[in-house]
């Protein structure tokens, strides 16, 4: 027997509203199920279970908001009996974590990936990619998105999609709760998540920061030819190769990767990067791309997509809110030149990139203009000195000038 | 929709529900055609390619990276997949 818990998706998450539950009593769940959806500050996350068994009971109703900590299921391991667990609900209520964890412990032998048997068919894994304004419109239609053919990119259902699509039959109840779902973020709850996490961190990690300015002319002129021999779905914007460098530095200069856990450093053995996405409506999220090191350019783009797609349209799952060993943000065109970082607490670094200028740049003796990016680190000073940022950094700006081969 | 026969009308409309798409919280269809969109609707470099995919994949009409500049707005998409 064991309890599914409201997991803590990030250091400022308090409690969460379970919005659907994917599975019913008596389902069988495998490591990396997605088996509720949950509806925090940061929007709707599918939460994914990390143990394997028979659900025996779903304690919490979907509509209800609960603190980190609370049981929302019971698990009956394979072989084990079912047995009556009715009275600990309340219980169970009464006794949240005093204080939510930080994160999980490290779960190093996490599946990475849901399990090859799905659930049940509708889990929304297997549900077609839908844009928010499509969502929206087939809330107001009556029709399940989720079942329609998606036409968009990557195949997601468009707007276009909902409007060709026959009306729902009638008598149907089912609509207003893809609308509860599917809602997006609020961003009021989403700043109060902000601000405790960047208090916190502001609070309690001592940053030290570092910066240097890198000639983007090499990895610009390898993107022009990758992506001229490309249809645009397959092209590659300049952010793989920012978390690519990083990813491969951080394999040079571990000591940055991982968490300040019980006063001490816990280097993670995977590389996780947190990308960071603003939304649109205000507010920002910066999800784990998993294994950065190990994905090919092309794999990395892909996932880099998928990630900021699933961020805008509320599709994130929980490992993915949890897992980044590190973070990057980078501020994209029209921006300003440089960031100053601020850690996401329990990570120990973060690196900043700002927009990339064209200035005026000494190469072979002569002062010539070239497009530069300024290259900024935030790190811990309790798990870090300067010396090893410096080292990440200048490895950073090496990795930049090597792009990779196609 | 293969052919270079689209009408600038008709580009306009395709555009925008594709912004639509990209950009739920924002209404495309105010945007003045000599403005730029980008700005117009804070769309950021992995928007204006999931926007250039798109409207590749919809037209079939190829659009190499050195011509984005030419889609910043709405006039100018319309110009360049009509094939002016």
């Amino acid at each position: 027997m064991s309890d599914f818990t409201m997991p803590s998706l990030g250091a400022d998450m308090e409690s969460g509203t379970v919005a659907e539950w994917l599975v019913k009593p008596g389902a069988q769940v495998h490591k990396g199920d997605v088996i509720a959806v949950v509806e925090t500050h940061k929007g709707a996350i599918e939460v994914e279970i990390f143990d394997e068994g028979v659900i025996e009971e779903l304690l919490v109703e979907e509509g209800e908001e609960v603190p980190v900590g609370t049981v929302l299921a019971r698990l009956a391991k394979a072989g084990e009996a079912a047995a009556p667990v009715a009275p600990v609900v309340e219980e169970a209520r009464r006794e949240p974590e005093p204080e939510p964890e930080l994160r999980p412990e490290p779960q190093p032998t996490r599946a990475p990936a849901p399990s090859p048997e799905p659930v049940r068919t509708t889990a929304p894994g297997d549900r077609a990619k839908v844009s928010p304004a499509a969502r929206r419109r087939a809330a107001e239609r009556g029709i399940d998105s989720g079942t329609l053919h998606g036409t968009g990119i990557d195949g997601s259902v468009t707007l276009a999609d909902v409007e060709a699509a026959p009306p729902a039959p009638q008598h149907q109840e089912a609509p207003p709760k893809a609308t509860k779902v599917r809602r997006g973020f609020d961003p009021v709850q989403m700043r109060k998540g902000i601000a405790a996490a960047m208090s916190r961190s502001k609070r309690e990690i001592p940053h030290y920061y570092l910066a240097t300015t890198i000639d983007m002319s090499p990895a610009q002129a390898w993107l022009r030819e990758y992506n001229a021999a490309r249809d645009p779905d397959e092209r590659l914007l300049p952010a793989v190769l920012y978390l690519r460098a990083a990813a491969l530095a951080l394999k040079e200069v571990p000591q940055l990767n991982g968490f300040w856990e019980k006063d001490a450093f816990a280097p993670s053995a995977a590389i996780h990067i947190g990308w960071a996405i603003s939304l649109r409506g205000g507010g920002l999220i910066a999800p784990a791309i998993r294994d950065v090191d190990k994905l090919s350019i092309a794999d990395l783009m892909h996932a880099l997509k998928d990630v900021v797609a699933r961020a805008r349209s509320g599709g994130l799952r929980s490992s993915e809110m949890t897992d980044a060993t590190f973070t990057i943000t980078s501020l994209g065109e029209r921006s300003a030149e440089s960031v100053g970082g601020i850690i996401y607490p329990p990570q120990v670094a973060i690196l900043g990139l700002g927009s990339v200028v064209e200035r005026p740049w000494v190469a072979d003796g002569a002062v010539v203009p070239r497009p530069l990016v300024q290259a900024s680190l935030a790190a811990d000073h309790r798990a870090s000195d300067g010396h090893v940022g410096g080292l990440f950094l200048s490895t950073f700006a090496r990795l930049m000038q090597e792009p990779p081969k196609p | 929709m293969t052919s270079r026969a689209m009408n600038a009308e008709d580009i306009c409309k395709l555009a925008i529900g594709i912004l639509s798409d990209i950009a739920p919280e924002t209404d495309p269809s105010t945007l003045g055609g000599d403005e730029d969109i980008r700005e117009a609707l804070d769309i950021d470099s992995m928007d204006f390619l999931n926007f250039v995919t798109a409207l590749n994949k919809q037209t079939g009409i190829p659009i190499p990276e050195e011509d984005y500049p030419r889609l910043f707005t709405l006039g100018g998409v319309a110009d360049y997949l009509s094939g002016k």
